[in-house]
């Protein structure tokens, strides 16, 4: 579906520019009444229902599958095993690249992680299928698993994250830490956490004919999974169709195409027919991606005015047996506080999990947390008030590079969020406030940063000769909103009403919006969608300026301005042509133009490009119970332009309510000698309901970026989460006097 | 989910009849027992869907003054019965800080009596579970245990049993009715779960066949409604089981406690009448104190199964906790956050 019926909310538009203002979502009214399709919702004539199969076991090899009890079954069609799954043109053992991760689609019978795929049944109904899936009763030659941090020999990653080395630093920390009057060594721990967006990875796959293929799926990036099943498929991108107009959820999870959507292909080829997949819940923890647990330890060396003299921030974390990804954690402490000698570096193990991936702000959520954390009991340590010690540490630039930031108004953030949270009344010391229930009260701070990422995006944009335009970008909207925020951009690259505009994404065959990660989307596509039309607004200007009957004849040098779909003389705002009048008497039916967004590369030379934030948090916590809860979060954040400030005070707030997750909550209960997750559903595996979620404010502070990108976007997508988690632990020690250094903080931790 | 039979009995007599055969099951709300079939726990041949019955869904005073439930009454009918819940507030508030919404819609008196154990190694197929399999083990020996039991646990299971209806209905003496083959009968709820020892699998004592049809509430329990209260600690503020449960009565006369009652939940391997706490009580100021006193006293006995020996610390104070409110006054109205320990806050009033 490209030509979305949008609602767009007229209330809330100022005349003449679209970006800035606080547009409620065009897709919302879709999505209130149960009208938006998501990928499961479709159905093609005669689709089959596939349902995997997933092992019990953690490692070792199915040693039998009882196909013929569930090939008799009535109602299943057919069973793909090793034995008969089609061929591949491409190993899904190979990776080409840092964004592609290696599959498990039935290449043999190992068993690498608990809740891999080992076979797929496919049937008339999704009942037939779910009761041949049970009598497979598969067998299993099983072996003893590695399972956590310490179940193998470590060894230090070639890089961390997307491709970052897993070591950096400046000056000599051994030096200025033996040299500080004051030293804190502390190690953090962080668990596994699984995204369980709330639409399961879901495929619908038709072959309309033998080398074309049709899918509906929720993809965070069209053109790599075009990419990507074009290369396991042998068959060109042109023959592949992507539907993803919406997706329930990605957090990172839906960046990359996942074993269980290529099984869906596989089945549909075997059978003939469209199939649809849909993961389970409890299939969700393993193969399609987690943020992988970490042990961090942070040594800093603080001396006088408690001032850092040596930070060093060391990971241990792990990845699947068979494959690469590694949570760089360390890195949080490239960017946030000065210090003559810094040293991150990172190890890893092997384990018998799912691959680990990116999951909402990788990297930086884990990392923060930790180095958050340590900076607080660097202040105590000093007997510094945490946000006082902050400021004294404050990075002019950024610290290992000595690059200038592009931009950075954290001052600010820290001034306007501490003023509305009123950090002023805070009292040094732990368990120190209480409210008139006699609560233990703690107030904690945590700096959030997240950088600045782009990607590459390319757009066409179109004036019709009615005036009206149609932008197209094959844009991905994860629920961020970029259907509303990026039409935005559209409309004010064209100079036209948003009601004049026709927007296509969230589908193939459209010019590639790249991906929605990195929280780079808004800026990637963004820039790329502007300047497509602005292009076709200087092809335009160039028709009426150069024709002697329009009323902007020889406008070239003064310029002109464009609005409302019409050209405006910059010099004279009496002279102006519509579009369809420029059109009309150049005999054109339509004029077309297009733009690209990408990284500038000679900004990333010269400047640090990141978005930044602080976030207060006051907790609770009952004295003899010790149950927590936060009662307060306030968040300051600097990110460049803000095209929709409702929108992106949903991002913060989704990123912050994920920080009282982080804190609180959410982890991955693995048992220490199966490998095998024992909370895998949503009943045990805890995230925050409504209850749990205090009073929110993020207050957007207003910050002009000249040099990360033309439109002067940063990203929010990711950076509430930074600093929030941080916050309400450090708050949790305020309000106790006990430190935990160990997410989720529970109960247990504070009896 | 294994292939069953279902058959919906027109009768108690009909049901129980069905329910005798070999292999059955009685289907009420279906919240614990259709996950339990999807997850291949529980695998029964016959399924007897009870939840046409009649008769059962009523909520009766009885001769006594006393309150008869029965069993098919779903959760959220009973906690919301204002007749109900204000003779047995700490009851309507322990049911209300069970599970979500929706679940309490379906949930009825019986199946919450009878719901099973929240062990994740007795819900995980692959794993050894005495309760499950007899005699294959227990992995959560040596697993992931940081919820599971403190008292009453055996070497063959250290499961909990994890309803919150339960705890204050074994504090104020209910009872079962019971409809069997043979007989009728009835018997105290206290005696009705039981423990582990070396048949872990047994977890009542419902014969093949038998049917809860009601739980009753005496007249003289209802004597305890002034000063009363469920109190539940959980990791998160709602849709959340219990890490530590208490339901608390006080009866106080002339500044002294005349009767006390004291049950704890998700500690033990049923609902936990703490009659050692409860006697120390008799004839003491309502104070810190005694309360402290009753709390060691419920706790003597108490011994961790793993890595949960905070939940003896937690109990112990949840209970003073649990006694105090008790004898400050029943809030009238229910907090609006049930059971919770927040429930007095403000800040907690966005809830
Ligand atoms: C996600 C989730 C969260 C939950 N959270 C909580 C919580 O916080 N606190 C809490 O207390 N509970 C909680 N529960 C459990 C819930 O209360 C029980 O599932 C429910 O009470 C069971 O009632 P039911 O009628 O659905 O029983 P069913 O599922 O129909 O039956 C349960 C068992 O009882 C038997 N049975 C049912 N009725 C009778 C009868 N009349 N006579 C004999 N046997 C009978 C059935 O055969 C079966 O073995 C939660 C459940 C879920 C799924
Ligand atoms: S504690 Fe009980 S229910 Fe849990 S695994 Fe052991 S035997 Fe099974």
């Amino acid at each position: 579906m490209s030509d979305l019926p949008l609602a767009s909310s007229p209330a809330h538009r100022r005349h003449g520019s679209n970006m800035g203002q606080p547009m409620t979502r065009r897709d919302g009214i879709l999505k209130v009444t149960g009208s938006a399709t998501y990928a499961a919702d479709n159905h093609p004539e005669g689709m089959l229902h596939a349902v995997m199969a997933v092992s019990a076991i953690a490692s070792g090899r199915v040693s039998a599958l009882d196909v013929a009890a569930a090939k008799a079954h009535p109602g299943v069609v057919e069973v793909m095993t090793p034995e008969n799954r089609p061929a591949l043109a491409k190993d899904p053992e190979d990776r080409d690249n840092p964004f592609m991760f290696r599959l498990d689609v039935l290449q043999n019978d190992r068993v690498r992680y608990a809740n891999q795929p080992i076979a797929v049944v496919i049937g008339e109904t999704l009942e037939a299928a779910q009761e041949g899936v049970r009598l497979l009763s598969p067998k299993y030659e099983s072996e003893t698993p590695n399972v956590g941090l310490d179940g193998a020999e470590s060894f230090v990653p070639e890089a961390v994250g997307p491709g970052a080395p897993p070591a950096a630093s400046i000056g000599d920390f051994d030096a200025g830490y033996a040299d500080a009057p004051t030293r804190v060594e502390a190690t953090y721990e962080t668990p596994p956490q699984y995204h369980n967006a709330m639409e399961p990875h879901a495929i619908v796959a038709h072959w309309t004919a033998k080398d074309r293929l049709s899918i509906d799926t929720p993809s965070q990036g069209i053109s790599a999974a075009l990419g990507r099943l074009s290369g396991l498929f042998g068959i060109p991108v042109e023959n592949i169709e992507i539907r993803t107009p919406f997706l329930g959820g990605g957090f990172g999870s839906k960046g990359a195409v996942v074993s269980p959507q290529v099984l869906g292909v596989l089945a549909a080829k075997l059978v003939g027919k469209p199939v649809k997949l849909v993961t389970r819940r409890d299939q969700m923890f393993g193969p399609v991606g987690h943020r992988a647990p970490t042990r961090q330890t942070l040594k800093l060396g603080i001396g006088e005015g408690g001032l850092l003299g040596a930070i060093s921030h060391h990971t241990k974390t792990l990845s699947s047996a068979f494959d690469e990804f590694f949570e760089g954690s360390s890195a949080a402490s490239h960017t946030l506080y000065a210090s003559p000698a810094i040293a991150t570096s990172h190890e890893a193990v092997r384990a018998n999990t799912g691959t680990p991936m990116f999951m909402r702000a990788p990297g930086e959520a884990s990392g923060s947390i930790a180095l958050e954390g340590a900076i607080d009991e660097a202040a105590e340590a000093c007997g510094m008030d945490p946000l006082a010690f902050r400021l004294a540490n404050y990075a002019e630039k950024e610290p290992i590079s000595g690059k200038p930031f592009s931009s950075k108004r954290l001052r600010e953030c820290y001034e306007q969020a501490a003023a509305r949270f009123g950090w002023e009344e805070r009292t040094l010391a732990p368990r120190s406030m209480r409210d008139e229930d006699g609560l233990l009260v703690g107030w904690g701070v945590g700096t959030a940063t997240f950088p600045a990422v782009m990607f590459a995006a390319e757009a066409r944009a179109v004036i019709k000769a009615d005036g009206s335009g149609v932008m197209e970008s094959s844009i991905e909207d994860m629920g961020q909103g970029a259907w509303t925020a990026l039409a935005q951009i559209a409309a004010d690259g064209l100079g036209i009403d948003i009601e004049e505009l026709t927007f296509r994404g969230g589908e193939s065959g459209l010019p590639d919006a790249g991906v929605a990660g990195g929280s780079g989307h808004t800026a990637t596509a963004g820039n790329a969608i502007h300047a497509a039309g602005v292009d076709v607004v200087r092809k335009l200007a160039e028709l009426a300026t150069n024709d002697e009957q329009s009323p902007l004849f020889g406008a070239g040098n003064a310029g002109v301005d464009a609005r409302d779909g019409r050209l405006y003389r910059r010099d004279d705002e009496t002279r102006s042509e519509s579009y369809a009048d420029i059109l009309a008497r150049a005999g054109l039916s339509e004029i077309e133009g297009s733009g690209t967004g990408a990284a500038d590369s000679a900004a990333q030379e010269h400047y640090a490009l990141h978005a930044h934030g602080v976030v207060f948090a006051e907790v609770k916590v009952d004295p003899d119970l010790c149950q927590m809860r936060v009662s307060r979060l306030v968040g300051a954040f600097a990110a460049g332009r803000i095209i929709n400030p409702r929108l992106v005070e949903s991002q913060l707030f989704g990123g912050m309510i994920w920080g009282v997750s982080f804190a609180l909550h959410e982890g991955a209960k693995v048992d220490r000698r199966s490998g095998k997750v024992m909370n895998g559903d949503l009943a045990e595996y805890h995230v925050p309901v409504n209850a749990d979620v205090p009073s929110l404010e993020a207050i957007l502070v207003d910050e002009e970026d000249p040099h990360v990108n033309p439109l002067g976007i940063k990203g929010v997508g990711e950076i509430g989460i930074t600093g929030s988690a941080g916050a309400i632990a450090n708050a949790i020690w305020h309000a106790t006097g006990t430190r935990v250094r160990r997410f989720p903080v529970r109960i247990a931790d504070l009896v | 989910m294994k292939p069953f039979d279902y058959v919906r009995p027109a009768t108690i007599e009909e049901a129980v009849q069905a329910g005798s055969m070999e292999g059955s099951a009685f289907l009420a709300g279906g919240t614990n027992l259709l996950d339990l079939m999807k997850g291949g726990v529980v695998e029964p041949q016959r399924i007897v869907d009870v939840t046409h019955l009649p008769d059962l869904s009523a909520i009766d005073a009885t001769s006594d003054g006393g309150v008869r439930i029965g069993a098919l009454v779903r959760n959220a009918d009973l906690a919301n019965d204002a007749d109900f819940a204000g003779r047995f507030p700490a009851v309507a508030e322990a049911l209300l800080s069970g599970a979500s919404g929706q679940l309490r819609n379906a949930a009825t008196v019986g199946g919450n009596l009878l719901q099973r154990t929240r062990c994740r190694y007795f819900y995980d197929v692959a794993s050894a579970c005495n309760k499950r399999e007899p005699g294959s083990g227990c992995d959560a020996r040596e697993g992931e245990n940081d919820g599971l039991a403190v008292l009453g646990w055996s070497d063959r299971c250290i499961a909990t049993h994890p309803s919150d209806f339960c705890v204050p209905l074994v504090a104020f003496d209910a009872v079962v009715e019971i409809a069997g083959p043979s007989r009728r009968r009835e018997i105290a709820l206290e005696e009705f779960h039981r423990l582990p020892g070396e048949t872990p699998e047994k977890e009542s004592v419902l014969e093949p066949g038998e049917l809860i049809v009601a739980v009753r509430l005496h007249a003289e329990s209802i004597a305890f409604c002034a000063n009363q209260r469920y109190l539940k600690v959980r990791e998160r503020t709602s849709y959340a089981f219990a890490v530590v449960s208490a339901a608390a009565g006080l009866i106080v006369e002339d500044g002294r406690i005349t009767q006390a009652r004291l049950a704890l939940g998700s500690v033990a391997p049923k609902p936990w009448r703490a009659r050692a706490g409860e006697n120390l009580l008799a004839g003491q100021k309502p104070e810190r104190a005694a309360f402290e006193r009753a709390a060691e006293a419920a706790l003597a006995e108490a011994k961790p199964s793993g890595d949960n020996a905070y939940k003896i610390d937690l109990a112990r104070r949840l209970i003073v906790r649990a006694f105090e409110r008790a004898a400050a006054g029943t809030p009238n109205p229910l907090p609006a956050l049930p059971a919770s320990p927040f429930a007095h806050s403000p800040e907690a009033a966005h809830v």
